[in-house]
């Protein structure tokens, strides 16, 4: 992995904080240069006016004014990822502690530098906390939802989020008012509604922590989707709280209607959150159908409506983060089924991307601001504080677990309970929404110091001790594997024979209502929002399509199918000459060496750690082994050298005969003559079709091409060579000019 | 008395059935007469043994005894195929003959009460503290029995394995009208392949339960009205 390797051990580490001195030593030096520059360059073009004959013209000038914020802004960002890469060196390090930590505690010491230089160091402003660096972390969590497991468990995930956080709050702010109340400590000009804000702001549990965290433990799937869903559908509740009791401390009292109006702020809040965020997903997903033609640009739609529905829930006070996760939830089946591969790629690139250096930038902003911010410790606060939040959420989630038991078909044993309440990090949502406090309050230092140590202890001491409980634990972890038509096909059969069952039953259940919604959804949503003629398409054959696409490039890829020729095969060349095409047999027969091919060298599934930051299945890489590569080769060889000595009217076997195994697939070169073959223009749908399905389905345009004459072997090598360019141009980049070639809808991973 | 969940033992005051399926639902509120309990139970034969075998309460056997009555248009006291054709929601299922002809034992015309509640009780969310008591039968409602139940259905020759032309009828089922034949093909093709180990070209129960590991089968094949 890394370039360079070095003489002695540990050079690594050295030259990495080389780097680092240097960087930061640069950045700070021009920080603090910088009222100089700015001062010469005012008087040095004063001095011009005067003397515009005198001075010589200046070659080279600097002017650091000019450029300073987006400077500063590339500079900050620069670091992080030089930060990250750093830890990514040292895996020694990055086994033990999370990244999490140990960006904090990078932003701890660059904020001292700052400070150390004299200059004032920046804190991480809530603005820009909200409006820029939080969205990028929910829209990829939210686009990339897991929908089965969050819909399976979408009730419990809501009990946590709301109640559980409801319970957290009051039961902290009741606690830490109690204390107040005591003499000793002192505070006692703390009243009852300060600690219940100060308890709401502390009770959400946070995203952008968890996900840091839980990325790197592997945990399996229930408990991930628990403590994540969880950590997601908190914010309605946080803003409400929040919002509540901010206005109420300015009132300083609270009756009883104030409190029914909170409740109906409530789902005000959540659900006018998630409506807004669906109306954007369905605009996203039917301005996504009209863009075939525009290929590029898509992916950007993607992102801005679902930045626009971030904004105008936050506008409205709503929850921005719901609006988030339903746009990209609502918008993601749809779009996908209309944009193209690439764009796909792109959209999920830019948002793992965004989500990352997000992250790393909030983590070191929270450092730096822990050095930079106004501080009032009080030992007995703090410390309570930080008790009070263990305690108030272990109790939380084994008595919500308890009663939640009772409506679950699969129970959460023990161990998920403990994961799920230890896992319930505090993070920079909450330092944030401390710092939106007004100056007014009167314990703002006091609230931002104890929220910070809450968030240190939570990422560090819980954050490091997750991964080695959860192995010492023997909690289950996430089995990884690659998706089977099997699954699809027999969870798809299980949903059927449920609903039927139901029927006998006489039973309006769960599954009754999920036949209705995709009735619903197949015979009028998809309609209006999918391009084409796709929207008739069952799921399962786009599942299939997908698969063998993937699978198709992937052997393309590892070398495993010769991709003859690409270099030589330009755009220039291609677009004047006619590519030729085949007959359906011959798509079936390629289509067959495929999976054939794929097939034999498949290996058994196995589990491999997942991370949200990978962006194809790990699988992929290393599926090939050279000898299966060498031994597919050789075979190949053998038997186009077969076929050249095969006579010439040899019938081929009919279609019918079906032999998977790779040695009888013995028509594949069976040639045709050259002369004979009618050259049509190359159309767009159909040049993925050799490892796609999409040709057969009536409804595409097919390129009638009569391939006749009698199957000679004269020019074999050479229709086998020109299947396989036509193979490997497909598959490779065609290109800008060529945009129509990307017709097929991509397929998710 | 308000009981969530099922009411255990017969008890003499008037009370409710809440009926509560899985997650997101409607709930369903079932009252049910005691007096009547008591009286239904009666007009079944060997009813004892049947909750025993199934594992069913009291209240459920009378609500599905209230359903085969129901269903029973004609009173005869068994149900025909016709009875299960009435059903609207199984005609529009695409493995809906499938469903009913798993109702019926191979040879029988009929089905009777007992047969009816045998077949629902695989449905039943599997008891989460059942001993392993190896000189038992496998429960009705265990993994693998329903994993089995569902076996059975794709393999309507009842030759232990799925074959080939199994799986394409069952395909071209869900599939209806909206897939071509090459297609089915392909995509049956894979299935095999990815599934078969043993490499006979077709996919035995063993190889089936392989495939399904990864889904959790207690949740996936439980309705909660039978709980």
């Amino acid at each position: 992995m890394p370039a360079f390797s070095c003489a002695f051990p540990g050079c690594r580490r050295d030259l990495l904080v080389i780097v680092l001195v240097v960087f930061v030593g640069i950045g700070l030096h021009i920080e603090a240069s910088a009222p100089a520059y700015q001062s010469h360059g005012t008087e040095g073009s004063h001095l011009t006016n005067i003397t515009n004959t005198k001075k010589a013209f200046p070659v080279l000038a600097v002017n650091y004014e000019h450029v300073r914020k987006p400077f500063e802004i590339a500079l900050w960002i620069l670091l992080a990822l030089l930060m990250k890469l750093g830890f990514h060196l040292i895996p020694r390090l990055s086994a033990v502690v999370p990244e999490s930590c140990l960006l904090i505690v990078v932003g701890l010491l660059v904020g001292g530098l700052i400070k150390v230089i004299g200059e004032e160091p920046p804190v991480l402003d809530s603005q820009l906390f909200f409006l820029c660096l939080l969205p990028p972390i929910i829209l990829d969590a939210g686009y990339f939802l897991p929908i089965r497991p969050f819909t399976e468990n979408v009730g419990t995930i809501l009990v946590f989020a709301v109640i559980g956080t409801l319970w957290n709050a009051f039961f902290m702010g009741g606690l830490l008012y109690a204390l107040c109340q005591i003499e000793s400590v002192g505070l006692s000009g703390v009243d009852l509604l300060a600690c219940l804000l100060f308890g709401s702001i502390v009770s959400a549990v946070d995203p952008v922590a968890v996900l840091a965290v839980f990325e790197e433990i592997h945990i399996n799937e229930l408990v991930h989707i628990l403590v994540f869903g969880e950590s997601l559908l908190n914010d309605a509740v946080t803003v409400v709280l929040y919002n509540l009791f901010e206005e109420f401390s300015k009132v300083g009292t609270v009756t009883v209607l104030d409190v029914f109006l909170g409740v109906v702020c409530f789902f005000v809040v959540s659900l006018g959150g998630v409506l807004v965020g669906a109306i954007y997903g369905f605009l996203a997903a039917f301005t996504s159908r009209f863009t075939s033609h525009t290929r590029v640009i898509e992916p950007l739609f993607v992102f801005l409506y679902s930045y626009m529905a971030y904004l105008s829930s936050e506008m409205f006070h709503l929850s921005g983060i719901m609006a988030l996760i339903a746009c990209g939830v609502v918008m993601r089946p749809y779009v996908e089924a209309n944009i193209s591969h690439k764009s796909y790629t792109t959209i999920k690139y830019f948002l793992k991307m965004w989500s990352s250096v997000s992250e790393t930038l909030i983590f070191i902003f929270l450092g730096v601001s822990t050095v930079a911010g106004p501080h009032a410790w009080n030992w007995t606060f703090v410390i309570t504080t930080v008790i009070l939040c263990l305690v108030s959420r272990v109790l939380g989630v084994i008595g919500l677990t308890f009663i939640i038991n009772k409506f679950r078909i699969v129970k959460l044993t023990k161990k998920d309970q403990f994961i799920v309440a230890y896992g319930g990090l505090r993070g920079a949502i909450a330092f944030s929404l401390g710092y939106l406090l007004s100056n007014s309050h009167q314990m703002r230092n006091l609230f931002l110091t104890a929220i910070i140590t809450v968030i240190f202890f939570t990422v560090f001491v819980q954050g490091m001790t997750i991964r080695p409980l959860v192995e010492l634990l023997a909690v289950k972890k996430k089995k990884e594997s690659k998706p089977s038509i099997n699954e699809e096909i027999h969870t798809e059969f299980l949903d059927h024979l449920l609903t039927g069952v139901e029927g006998v039953c006489g039973h309006y259940g769960h599954y009754h209502w999920k036949e209705k919604l995709n009735r619903f959804n197949k015979t009028y949503v998809k309609r209006w929002l999918i391009a084409g003629e796709n929207f008739k398409e069952p799921e399962l054959i786009a599942f299939y399509r997908k698969m063998e696409l993937k699978q198709a490039i992937m052997m393309v890829e590892s070398g495993q199918l010769p991709s003859v020729l690409p270099s030589t095969i330009s755009m220039q060349n291609i677009q004047p000459r006619a590519i030729p095409r085949v007959s359906k047999k011959r798509e079936e027969e390629i289509r067959r060496i495929l999976r054939a091919n794929l097939q034999n060298n498949k290996q058994k599934m196995r589990s491999r750690s997942y991370s949200r930051h990978t962006l194809f299945d790990a699988d992929e890489e290393d599926n090939v082994s050279e000898v299966r590569l060498r031994k597919t080769k050789i075979e190949m060889e053998r038997r186009m050298s077969h076929y050249l000595t095969v006579p010439a009217n040899r019938e081929s076997p009919r279609p019918g005969v079906r032999r998977v195994r790779f040695e009888s697939d013995n028509q594949v070169f069976s040639a045709d003559s050259f002369p004979t073959v009618h050259f049509e223009q190359p159309s767009p749908p159909s040049t993925p079709d050799a490892v796609s399905l999409e040709e057969e389905v009536p409804k595409r345009p097919r390129l009638k091409a009569d391939i006749e004459g009698p199957r000679g072997n004269a020019s074999d090598n050479r229709q086998g060579e020109l299947d396989y360019q036509r193979l490997a141009r497909c598959l490779s980049d065609p290109g800008p000019n060529k945009d129509k070639e990307d017709d097929d809808p991509f397929m998710s991973c | 008395m308000t009981g969530i969940g099922k009411l255990t033992g017969k008890s003499e005051v008037l009370g409710r059935d809440i009926c509560v399926s899985s997650e997101a639902d409607v709930i369903v509120f079932f009252s049910v007469e005691m007096g009547s309990t008591n009286s239904t139970l009666s007009k079944i034969p060997n009813v004892e043994e049947l909750m025993q075998e199934t594992g069913f309460t009291p209240a459920h056997i009378v609500r599905l005894y209230d359903r085969f009555e129901a269903l029973d248009k004609e009173k005869t006291g068994h149900l025909r195929p016709q009875d299960f054709g009435a059903i609207n929601r199984l005609a529009m299922n695409p493995i809906g003959d499938r469903i009913i002809g798993a109702f019926f034992s191979p040879g029988q015309e009929t089905v009777d009460f007992h047969s009816f509640v045998r077949i629902l009780a695989h449905f039943r969310p599997a008891d989460q503290k059942r001993p392993k008591d190896p000189s038992m039968p496998e429960p009705v409602n265990s993994r693998t029995s329903k994993l089995k139940f569902a076996f059975q259905l794709y393999d309507q020759d009842k030759d232990g394995k799925i074959s080939r032309a199994e799986l394409l009828q069952v395909l071209r089922s869900m599939l209806e009208m909206q897939v071509t034949e090459e297609q089915l093909e392909s995509i049956a093709d894979r299935t095999i392949q990815e599934a078969d180990l043993d490499k006979d070209d077709a996919i035995s129960f063993e190889e089936f339960r392989k495939s399904l590991e990864k889904v959790n089968i207690d949740h996936k094949m439980s309705i909660r009205f039978l709980r």
